[in-house]
């Protein structure tokens, strides 16, 4: 670790903890939850619940928290997520491979845009 | 037979840890007293003095004035009981009953068997959780005298007190 | 970038690890591996998070769920339910006295929710042990600003207007004593760090250590600056060897990320740090002792004036603070003088951390306004008794402080307040009891402490509160007389006015204070020979009420002195002479036919 020398140094140290500890922080915009019950798993959800993460840190996304849940009881459309953004209803995508899962965040989080072809449900149960 | 090769070894790595060397024989004797087990036996004590460069009168002041220091030899686990306010309104003279009459020892007594030390001490700071007593260094709270017994019983057989 | 989705936050302060702290952490670690969650859960070990009473506790986050009174077992129900199946476990989660469970406990609950986080900004919120947690929040910020940006007289002069006082219990203003300082004659000047905390009841100093260390450090070199120092002490008391533990590696940190050492961040300013260990004395708190002890001797405070500000360490310059007033400095620097008098009392502003101790519901730390009431205090943010008996009295300051009736509860906290009531702030501490306490017995307690403490310099002190221990020990023992009472004012007072330290000076104030609010108390302990608590045991008597004992034997069975007698199926009765009053037959029986009475 070379000492730090000036107020840049520092901010830069700052910008890079801050990011790291706001993850920790309830989700102000919005939050992801990815259906975790045995059958999900089966289905690939622990992939899932990984590329949501890695597309979110891409997309520099830092204010949308990603929880687990238990079966949502959709079994034949798992892998499943529900995606709760502020304002709006909420809305279960299924069959959330990867790759989807990537489409979702670029195009629902990103761009607010229900993605239609994989939408399951829409509001509150 | 105290080995004066161990305490002045001792005595330089505390030296070499500070900044400045005068005043370092608070931290000196603690070393010592951890590496003894518990108490600082006297020629270590006169070793210390002659290493540091100070007159033993001097080390016989700091050492009888912190209780925290002992000459004589304690037991293995030093168990000091907090006898301040708060702990003695949430039940600490029941623990100080309790921890004398299962040791069968009074203050500043030790066990027969060479494990037990009971010492009084003044507050730990450990308010919120009392009442609370420290055993060597590690701290024990919310007791009840049957978690003591527990706990004195844990530490007979050997075992990590946790 | 890492994958963590959860983040448990588990206190980590020294009373959450005398709780089993680290036995749940560890069922914690075993289960998040079990189910092969390792890599998106993280635990993080914080300072102390202040409610001491509801140990060991952690929150979830991004939920921010709260649970407490934590176990192994409940850690692992809790891995298995909430992490992986995202169901909350309610069983763990804060109730409140009606049932009602509370999540997010940390917004709701008053405890948490009035508190105004000063000094323990971030006590409870990062990881002790990682400076970038520390930076992230703000931290060397403060020094940098001082460094680059304000000259040793701006930075006094802002810590001047903001009016802190010094927060060991004094209340003396930290400006004008680094002002002090700076002027002194010497061309080598000291800042100590006093963590000696002693006072019995409290306990914020040493959960600032723990959790926050790096903003005690990064003060230290603001006042550095500011007088002119290049070298600190921290002073902490050996009992506290997590603390120790923790400076030590947040020191090693600053080294390396060059905010300790020569030439921080590029100036021509270089200031380092180390520590100092206590062993076990209480007076060491006083100042002059303090300095004593740094230097390697005994412990014994020395007559003042000259003050350490002229002659301190080794006889130079010294500026010696309390490690909460020091906390504060940084985000008055950060934020303004301004901001900090926006918050508290003119004469008092700013935040003050209390440690409520005692019969209190919510035992721990909490940091509030100046200002605020005690009943609000006590009754709001601290739950109330914890016995179901009514508070009778607070006692604040420790051994230098007095004991508050609960009359008074309508006052506001600040220095002057508590003075006029004879009391003092003293470092926060406050405990409380009930009516089941009795305030002769209390006195005596303190009393007993100063007395150990007492350092056996001076002859007030040495001598005569030994003599005070010894009438309030024939006062609760039933042998007191009235002249006895006088005698204990005139020796208080006399006491009070001749010590040498601060320790001598105050250590009458307990006795003072309970003879002026309780004095019918101490009438009733000479005059009747009774103890309105039923506390003093050479007082009361235990005694079996005929129309409900059922001669069970079982209070006879439990006795350890075989003091009841009585046969099966009929009334018992008590020896009073053989009694040791230990409680026990009370405990057992089931009938409620044993009670206390006094004389």
């Amino acid at each position: 670790m070379s000492k730090i020398k000036s107020i840049e140094d520092l901010m830069k140290i700052k910008e890079k903890a801050l990011k790291e500890l706001q993850l920790r922080d309830t989700g102000k915009r919005g939050k992801i939850t990815v259906a975790m019950g045995t059958c999900g798993i089966a289905a690939g959800a622990k992939e899932t619940l990984r590329a949501i993460v890695e597309a979110l840190a891409e997309n520099n996304i830092s204010d949308i928290a990603v929880v687990q849940s238990g079966c949502m009881g959709l079994c034949e459309v798992e892998p499943t997520i529900e995606v709760r953004l502020e304002g709006q209803e909420p809305v279960v995508y299924g069959h959330v491979t990867p790759e989807n899962a990537k489409r979702i965040v670029k195009q629902h989080i990103l761009g607010n845009q229900i993605v239609s072809d994989l939408l399951v449900r829409k509001g509150e149960m | 037979m105290v080995d004066r090769e161990t305490v002045v070894k001792l005595v330089r790595s505390v030296k070499n840890q500070a900044l400045e060397e005068r005043d370092m024989l608070i931290n000196a004797l603690h070393q010592i007293q951890n590496y003894f087990g518990n108490y600082i036996p006297v020629e270590a004590a006169q070793l210390v003095a002659e290493e540091l460069n100070v007159p033993e009168s001097k080390v016989y002041e700091v050492l009888t004035f912190y209780t925290m220091f002992s000459t004589k030899p304690r037991g293995k686990y030093v168990i000091r009981v907090c006898v301040n306010l708060p702990c003695h309104v949430t039940g600490g003279r029941q623990i100080v009953e309790t921890l004398k009459e299962t040791l069968g020892i009074d203050f500043d007594q030790t066990t027969k068997d060479g494990l037990f030390t009971l010492e009084k001490t003044s507050c730990l700071g450990l308010c919120g959780v009392a009442p609370v007593i420290m055993v060597n260094d590690e701290y024990y709270g919310d007791l009840t005298p049957k978690k003591v017994k527990e706990l004195i019983e844990r530490l007979k057989a050997g075992g990590d007190a946790k | 970038m890492p994958l963590t989705t959860s983040t448990i936050l588990i206190c980590a302060g020294g009373a959450c690890i005398s709780s089993g702290e680290i036995s749940v952490k560890e069922a914690l670690q075993r289960e998040i591996r079990k189910y092969g969650l390792d890599e998106v859960v993280r635990i993080v070990e914080t300072g102390c998070m202040g409610a001491c009473s509801l140990g060991p506790l952690m929150v979830i986050y991004p939920e921010g769920v709260f649970y407490q009174k934590l176990t192994p077992q409940a850690a692992e129900k809790i891995v298995q339910e909430h992490l992986l199946k995202g169901r909350i476990v309610q069983e763990y989660l804060y109730k409140m006295p009606t049932g009602e469970a509370v999540p997010e406990a940390m917004d709701k609950l008053p405890f948490f929710a009035r508190q105004v986080k000063i000094a323990t900004r971030n006590v409870g919120y990062i990881d002790p042990a990682n400076i970038e947690e520390y930076i992230a929040r703000d931290g060397y910020f403060a020094l940098t600003k001082v460094l680059t940006e304000m000259t040793p007289e701006q930075v006094i002069e802002e810590i001047k207007r903001s009016g802190l006082r010094g927060r060991g219990g004094a209340g003396f203003p930290t400006g004008l004593k680094w002002e002090l300082t700076r002027k002194a004659k010497g061309d080598r000047k000291y800042v100590v760090c006093n963590a000696d905390e002693g006072d019995p009841g409290a306990f914020m100093d040493r959960s600032i250590l723990e959790g926050d260390p790096h903003t005690v450090l990064e003060a230290m070199a603001i006042a550095g600056y500011a007088i002119g120092a290049q070298q600190g002490y921290i002073y902490v008391r050996a009992e506290y060897p997590l603390a120790i533990e923790r400076l030590q590696i947040a020191i090693a940190q600053a080294r390396e990320y060059g905010f300790l050492g020569k030439s921080i961040l590029g100036t021509d300013f270089s200031f380092d740090i180390e520590i100092r260990i206590g062993a076990g004395a209480f007076v060491c708190g006083e100042e002059t002792a303090l300095i004593a002890s740094i230097e390697g001797k005994r412990g014994q405070p020395r007559v003042k004036p000259p003050y350490p500000a002229q002659s301190g360490v080794w006889g130079c310059p010294t500026v010696i603070n309390n490690v909460e007033t020091l906390a504060c400095i940084p985000p008055i620097i950060i934020k303004g003088a301004e901001w900090f008098r926006s918050i508290g009392t003119p004469s008092s502003p700013g935040t003050k951390v209390f440690a409520l101790a005692g019969k209190i519901t919510n035992t721990g730390l909490v940091e509030v306004p100046m200002g605020i009431t005690l009943r609000e205090l006590l009754y709001e943010i601290g739950g109330g008794s914890s016995t179901g008996k009514k508070i009778k009295a607070v006692q604040t300051g420790g051994p230098s402080g007095g004991c508050i009736p609960s009359e008074y509860f309508d006052t506001p906290v600040d220095y002057e307040s508590l003075q006029k009531l004879g009391a003092i702030m003293g470092s926060g501490g406050m405990i409380v009891m009930d009516e089941d306490d009795c305030m002769v017995d209390v006195a005596k307690f303190f009393l007993e402490f100063t007395v150990d403490e007492s350092c056996g310099k001076c002859t007030p002190c040495r001598e005569g509160t030994r003599q005070m221990l010894k009438i309030l020990e024939k006062i609760t023992s039933g042998e007191g007389t009235e002249e006895d009472l006088q005698e204990l004012e005139t020796l208080g007072n006399i006491i009070k006015d001749t010590s040498l330290c601060g320790l001598g000076q105050t250590a009458p104030n307990p006795v003072l204070s309970t003879l002026r609010y309780y004095r019918h108390e101490y009438e009733a302990h000479v005059k009747e020979k009774r103890c309105p608590a039923l506390r003093c045991k050479a007082l009361i008597r235990y005694v079996i009420d005929a129309s409900k004992c059922v001669g069970c034997t079982a209070c006879a069975r439990v006795c350890p002195v075989n003091a009841i007698s009585g046969e099966l199926r009929k009334v018992h009765s008590i020896d009073n002479s053989v009694c040791i009053r230990c409680g026990s037959c009370i405990e057992v029986c089931r009938f409620g036919a044993i009670s206390k009475v006094s004389p």
